[in-house]
């Protein structure tokens, strides 16, 4: 009788957490996009000038960043640190931040100094049509950032 | 029990990837900064022979960009796209100052500057100086130029965004090569509304 009670009370919680999960990637897939914030955030943290002074390379800024349209695509770049600094397309002084916007899918080169190469590729991509690009995008996003 | 408590984990965490409010501010197409700052101030000679300073345009909002007369793409595009906006722009073209700072002081003087930009529109005024001045507005604006040698002669490497001034001579933003005048047009409207 025991036993019984045990795997019905089991049954019924894969039930529901199959249901819960199935409602989170339909509403995964199927709720629009947006109407969250569509920044892309990098900070340049305190005490980075005075690292890379002392010999210790700071790679803050990749090489090529990649946007969203519709999703993601307004790079926001902040300057924490106590000193001028070229991050990217632009010199942003200390406690200020440069946010720029996109409109249209391309891609976007800058001369940067901060960068080895001299540029800095930015990468605006269409946003996600349909669910399973919707779903696609949410999956990628949410590894990224458990990474 | 463990494969589905991870299902669930992903699948909420899914339904989570929806991030706060977007940021408030200026609206503008252009790239934002936020606090403004004041625009570092130019000490230089303008093409129209008396010298330059960014103070003579308070009340108006100033489009920067820096480049030379003998670019053969990315300045003259920047610069027919200038002046469709200020033409756009209709009785408010007034109020707006387009700024060429050279990055290239041996060859463009204030006459070849005047020449050079009249064609575009004849309200744009040129820069130029020493290269020493001409390095110090750069880095105070974070530009770079890199001469490049040619075969016959030489080109410079440069940024090519244009710096958004607004009338009260803070520098608000900055716009990236390539965009359209009517970009330019919005912004400048904005500046000059605030």
């Amino acid at each position: 009788m025991v036993r019984r009670t045990y795997w019905r009370a089991a049954l019924a919680a894969c039930v529901a957490c199959a249901a819960l999960v199935l409602g989170a990637l339909a509403w995964a897939a199927w709720a629009p996009l947006g109407g969250g914030s569509r920044d892309e955030l990098f900070e340049i943290p305190k005490g980075t000038y005075a690292r890379r002074m002392a010999g210790n390379p700071v790679e803050i800024l990749p090489d090529t960043i990649r946007l969203t349209l519709g999703v993601k695509d307004v790079l926001l770049l902040r300057n924490l640190d106590e000193v001028p600094q070229v991050f990217g397309p632009a010199l942003i002084m200390p406690g200020q931040s440069f946010r720029l916007p996109f409109e249209v899918a391309s891609t976007y080169s800058f001369a940067c100094t901060a960068h080895a190469s001299g540029q800095m590729n930015v990468i605006v991509q269409p946003g996600p049509s349909g669910p399973w690009q919707t779903l696609n995008w949410r999956v990628r996003q949410l590894l990224r950032r458990a990474s | 029990m463990k494969p589905l408590l991870a299902a669930v984990c992903i699948a909420l965490g899914c339904a989570a990837v929806a991030a706060p409010a977007a940021s408030a501010g200026l609206a503008l197409k252009a790239g934002v900064f936020e606090p403004p700052r004041l625009a570092p101030e130019l000490a230089l000679r303008g093409s129209d022979g008396q010298e330059l300073k960014l103070a003579r345009y308070r009340g108006k909002a100033v489009l920067m960009s820096f480049g030379f007369s003998s670019c053969p793409a990315v300045c003259p595009t920047t610069l027919a796209t200038l002046a469709q906006a200020r033409k756009l722009m209709g009785p408010q073209a007034d109020a707006v100052q387009v700024i060429f700072v050279t990055v290239d002081p041996e060859r463009d003087d204030p006459a070849r500057l005047k020449t050079y930009l009249s064609a575009f529109d004849p309200a744009f005024i040129g820069a130029t100086g020493k290269p020493e001045a001409l390095d110090a507005v750069r880095k105070a604006y974070g530009v770079s130029a890199r001469k490049v040698a040619m075969s016959d002669g030489y080109l410079f490497d440069h940024s090519s965004s244009i710096f958004l001034i607004d009338p009260e001579g803070r520098l608000r933003g900055m716009m990236p090569y390539g965009r359209e005048a009517k970009d330019f047009v919005h912004d400048v409207k904005l500046l000059l509304a605030k």
